[in-house]
């Protein structure tokens, strides 16, 4: 998996899934719904988000529904990775399952919005160009790594198939 | 000799769901799942394309339990045709526990008697977790995770660590499970990650099937991986009931003695009051008074968590011989149409309608601004649900406060956030 380099968005504690996809869009396409994500809380993030731009939030990042929209919405915006104190647990295995790399990164407050950052998701390593900094936190699980190097669910169940270890 | 080691319930399911002779918090195991509960949400339109991307088939259709609940009934073109297609994929694929338009799948799970002590079940939406009331571990994951369980009947999990949390003593009047998770919410936080929420003491025991499932219900809103209550003789009861004949070793379902846990907390009832959460976050509660006074526009009975038969008679209770406030309304969803057809039959809907309630179609509705009941711009909202985030029930800027059943019909009668127990004397 590259190393990663973009700007970073900087969100608060306990950013939920409703802010994320909110349910008013739920029937809604993709890029409709999209276009509404984390409006409640940042009103420009969607129409002025990069790809590669990169999602740096505080604790609890993703509480709440199992809605895997949360997750797609940042893909399909073009988000390229996410670092926060913590997760929703559902949030976080969606975010992988989608090969988006979501790291727990405890120093969030050193960053600020804009930000160059360069992420290493497999080797846990992350770089501020503005601080200078260099912080290494834990790298995707072990047990996820060839999931996610795989780009994700899909493209991992499809080379189970393959192999035919699936029952 | 060797001893085995102690076990929580978790880690027993857990071990057997991965056929190893112990779980350890912290270890990765593949659980084989005995029961997948898919919703029209994040069920069929979701997964349906992607197994047609595969080429393949669910694992086993025996194993699926599939309810449409969020998008019922149809209002519109877009919602008609998700149930359509979630018809369709059930006679596709033959799942024989399909239940359209019966209500909401956690509570119909416990309706239909499918959930037993010891399975390792998994669903396909965070209040899955509800389904742990059983002494079962049921946990919630997203429609990208079913997937996967649909095509080869596997999870992976992290091992959690167990919270043993303790309530003793009887409940004041008017204060209910709804208000001790409320409680909780603050008193624990909403980030419980790798944790599983084990409730015991004799307040729980003394607890209804459908009070237990409150609690295990908000698991997801603690954060932790599930919730769960131990069997004994009333969850038997409810399995009878419902239809089912428990196995004969139900009831060995639970912790050992010497079990470890993460922590033990022990909380008392007999000095609990009423809670309710402020907006925007569950974790915001606090004790009525706290919050009296506060006009209401919209009072709300409704989803997994808060319209089963036992909210309704909660609801009726405060409502009987009095009427809903002028300028404020009460709209109520039960949470099945079983739960309609009871609280028809035994006077229970009449006492809410002629009070003035406002009756909505069974589902998921309101409580996450799918169906009616959806709030404008800072209107004020008291809910019987588990969820008061930004915009979860329509505008950003409308206003939700959570509290239990007793709460919320007292304050619709108020017109204010109100306690319960001056309805209750």
């Amino acid at each position: 998996m590259k190393v990663l380099e973009g700007r970073a968005w900087v969100f608060g504690d306990d950013v939920n899934t409703d802010v994320m996809a909110p349910g008013l869009y739920f029937k809604s396409s993709m890029a409709e719904m999209a276009r509404h994500c984390l409006e409640a809380i940042n009103p420009d993030f969607a129409a002025t988000v990069r790809p590669g731009d990169i999602v740096v939030a505080g604790r609890n990042f993703g509480v709440g529904s199992a809605r895997e929209q949360a997750a797609m919405a940042l893909t399909h915006l073009g988000v390229a990775a996410v670092l926060a104190g913590s997760y929703g647990r559902i949030f976080y295995r969606n975010a992988l399952n989608f090969g988006l790399p979501a790291l727990v990164f405890p120093a969030v407050a050193t960053v600020q919005a804009g930000d160059l950052l360069r992420i290493d998701p497999v080797a846990g390593r992350i770089e501020n160009a503005r601080t200078g900094a260099v912080h290494t936190v834990n790298g995707i699980p072990a047990h996820l790594m060839a999931m996610v190097e795989a780009g994700g669910l899909m493209p991992w169940l499809r080379i189970r198939l393959q192999k035919d270890t699936v029952p | 000799m060797h001893q085995p080691a102690a076990s929580t319930l978790t880690e027993k399911i857990l071990a057997r769901a991965a056929g190893q002779a112990r779980a350890v918090p912290g270890e990765i195991v593949t659980c084989r799942v005995d029961l997948a509960l898919l919703l029209d949400s994040g069920g069929p339109r979701r997964i349906w394309p992607r197994l047609k991307e595969l080429g393949v088939g669910v694992w086993d259709p025996d194993r699926i339990v599939l309810c449409t609940d969020h998008f019922t009934p149809a209002v519109d073109a877009e919602s008609a045709a998700i149930l359509k297609l979630t018809r369709d994929f059930a006679s596709h694929f033959g799942i024989r526990r399909f239940f359209d338009m019966r209500g909401i799948g956690h509570v119909l799970l416990a309706e239909q008697g499918l959930l037993e002590p010891g399975m390792f079940a998994v669903g396909g939406d965070s209040h899955s977790s509800m389904g742990g009331a059983f002494g079962c571990f049921m946990a919630g994951f997203g429609a990208i995770e079913m997937t996967g369980v649909a095509v080869t009947g596997e999870i992976w999990i992290q091992v959690p660590e167990t919270l043993r949390v303790n309530w003793s003593g009887r409940f004041p009047r008017g204060v209910v499970a709804k208000d001790i998770v409320l409680f909780l919410c603050r008193e624990l936080g909403m980030e419980n990650g790798g944790r599983v929420l084990e409730y015991g003491g004799d307040t729980v025991r003394s607890m209804s099937i459908w009070e237990r499932m409150v609690l295990t219900n908000m698991a997801a809103e603690l954060g932790a991986e599930t919730g769960l209550v131990e069997a004994d003789k009333v969850t038997l009861d409810a399995l009878r009931t419902a239809g089912r004949e428990p196995a004969a070793d139900a009831c060995d379902w639970r912790s050992d003695p010497g079990a470890t846990y993460a922590a033990v907390h022990d909380f008392t009832a007999t000095e609990l009051s009423p809670q309710v959460a402020a907006p925007h976050s569950p974790a915001n509660s606090g004790p009525v008074a706290a919050f009296d006074g506060v006009h209401v526009d919209q009072a709300y009975i409704g989803a997994c968590v808060g319209a089963k038969l036992s909210d309704l008679h909660m609801v009726a209770e405060v409502l009987r011989g009095r009427t809903v406030a002028r300028g404020t309304r009460l709209l109520v969803a039960p949470s099945s149409v079983q739960v309609m057809a009871d609280a028809a039959a035994d006077g229970t809907l009449a006492a809410i309608t002629a009070a003035g309630a406002y009756l909505l179609p069974t589902g998921c509705g309101a409580c996450a601004a799918l169906g009616a009941g959806v709030l404008a711009e800072n209107e004020v909202c008291i809910s019987s649900t588990n969820r008061n985030f930004r915009g979860r029930m329509g505008a950003n800027s409308a206003q939700v406060y959570l509290g239990s059943p007793y709460t919320v019909a007292a304050s619709a009668v108020a017109g204010r956030i109100a306690d319960p127990r001056e309805f209750l004397q």
